[in-house]
């Protein structure tokens, strides 16, 4: 079974030693190790308020973790040496440091003040210095890639959901990550337009070179595009494997209950799916 | 008694162009002291920051009248300067309704959704890009509003002027009718209909910068 684990001989991307993350007295991540490799798709499951979008977000510097370290290519993020003392990392460091890691958001985050094309444009022109005409031609080539090219034009306020977050996968996509996450992208969605942001991703998981942290409720999804899964639960990883060893053969009763609880539910969903079908 | 009484006018009309520029002067005052302290108000140093809120405190809690016999009158004592009458009104309304504005500005900043600062923090913005183009951009849609209230108010406000020896829309009305008391009637018609006119023509330009803020919403 093992073999089907990609073989990556790179250093890791990123690595959490020992991190622990505590908010108002309580702990959120108990000493979490964790390697991602360049270009690995890990997903991430397990219930709610077991830690997954805090994983994510200390590494985007959102948070900042309590005790312990994360390094990204090989540099530590949240800290950086001063007159030979290990301090917390300020500004600037954070700025060099956050140009590797890009993330998507349950609730999009668009700007609503800006048109979809300069939405994506912005950041290249501001942040990336890319002269407007070449930032331009490379939001369009985005916005193309996420389908969109027709609506550039537009407000956020004018796009439906699945619309807006493809915009914002473009937006993180065109500053070229090396680690791309994306936290519960499709559950502010209606059902019918997490399809259209799911294919989306799935496209982008072709690139090899990106690494990308999903934390999902997707199963069938996880299962498709992950190298790796993980499973977290009270803020520790209680299970992680391929695929095939998460779903076919679960070995801890924590997540063997989680993926019954799962298929219940899908099977509920499936079962009056058939019946309003059946009514038509 | 004559209500159009044309003659009574050219007076009225010097007035309120006294009026008109103090609204100016103070309002571009006003508006820099509220975004000082507005973002003195937002600094996580505390000596910024309360030094921002005492200001805030001390010129909401008197009243402008107060606050202009004390600029024109107590201070230049205390000093030993002289200040025009222009300039102390201008300064004493200007602090006023800078401290009314900082509020606004403090509680738009605060009001823009945590998400478009964490967006902006994940597309690797500086801070100060993160509040120049992402934030006060929303925050300034959301102050207009608010803006536009102050803004007839210290209009409104610049009527306590004569008070101080200005010679402003009011001063010239209540000295019209040292003149004719018969006249009362229409001096102060033509008055509301002066003050009128002006707060008209601010609300329409405030309009106006409102719908430029608002694209892209609604
Ligand atoms: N800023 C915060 N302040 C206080 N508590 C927080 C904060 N952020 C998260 N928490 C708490 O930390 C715990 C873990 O939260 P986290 O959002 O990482 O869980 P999650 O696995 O993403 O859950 P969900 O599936 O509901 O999104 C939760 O109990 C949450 O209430
Ligand atoms: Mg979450």
């Amino acid at each position: 079974m093992s073999q089907n684990i990609k073989n990556f001989s790179a250093e890791p991307i990123v690595r959490y030693r020992n991190v622990t993350k505590v908010f108002d007295q309580r702990v959120v991540l108990k000493r979490l190790d964790l390697d991602i490799m360049p270009g690995e798709k890990i997903a991430l499951i397990g219930p709610s308020g077991s830690g997954k979008t805090t994983i994510a977000r200390l590494l985007m510097t959102l948070e900042q973790p309590t005790s312990g370290t994360i390094e990204v290519n090989g540099e530590l993020l949240w800290h950086m040496q001063h007159k030979g003392k290990l301090i917390t990392a300020n500004e600037k460091h954070l700025h060099r440091m956050r140009s590797s890691i890009g993330m998507v958001f349950q609730h999009f985050n668009l700007f609503p003040h800006m048109t979809i094309l300069r939405n994506v444009m912005e950041a290249l022109v501001h942040v990336r210095k890319i002269p407007k005409p070449q930032a331009q031609q490379r939001a369009l080539e985005l916005l193309q890639q996420v389908g969109l090219q027709d609506h550039i034009k537009k407000y956020p306020a004018q796009l439906s959901g699945g619309q807006k977050q493809r915009v914002a996968i473009a937006r993180a996509l065109v500053m070229e990550p090396k680690i791309l996450l994306f936290d519960e992208v499709t559950s502010a969605l209606d059902p019918e337009l997490v399809g259209e942001v799911l294919d989306v991703i799935k496209g982008i998981a072709e690139k090899k070179d990106t690494a990308m942290l999903l934390i999902t409720h997707e199963m069938d999804f996880a299962r498709e595009i992950a190298d790796r899964i993980l499973f977290t639960d009270g803020g520790v990883i209680v299970e992680q494997g391929t695929p095939e060893q998460i779903f076919e053969n679960p070995q801890s009763p924590r997540l063997q209950a989680f993926l019954t609880r799962f298929l219940k539910e899908r099977q509920y969903g499936l079962a009056s799916e058939t019946a309003a079908a059946g009514a038509e | 008694m004559d209500l159009f009484s044309l003659e009574l006018l050219p007076p009225l009309l010097s007035g309120l162009k006294v009026t008109l520029l103090i609204t100016m002067y103070s309002t571009l005052v006003a508006l820099a002291l509220s975004f000082v302290a507005g973002f003195a108000r937002l600094s996580r140093f505390r000596v910024i920051s309360g030094t921002a809120a005492v200001y805030v405190e001390l010129f909401r809690g008197t009243s402008l009248l107060v606050q202009l016999f004390w600029m024109y009158f107590a201070l230049p004592i205390l000093l030993d300067i002289r200040i025009p009458a222009m300039t102390a009104a201008v300064i004493a309304i200007g602090l006023n309704y800078g401290a009314y504005g900082s509020e606004v500005v403090r509680s738009t900043i605060a009001a823009v959704p945590k998400g478009q600062v964490e967006a902006s923090i994940a597309l690797n913005f500086t801070p100060f890009q993160r509040m120049k183009n992402i934030i006060l951009p929303q925050a300034w849609a959301m102050m207009l509003p608010s803006f536009g209230n102050l803004q007839i108010e210290l209009l409104k406000g610049t009527s306590l002027v004569y008070l101080i020896t200005l010679t402003d829309l009011t001063y010239q009305g209540m000295m019209l009718r040292t003149y004719d008391i018969s006249q009362t009637t229409a001096i102060f018609t033509w008055i509301l209909i002066l003050y009128y006119a002006a707060a008209t023509l601010l609300t329409y330009v405030i309009r106006l910068a409102e719908r430029k803020a608002a694209v892209g919403r609604g």
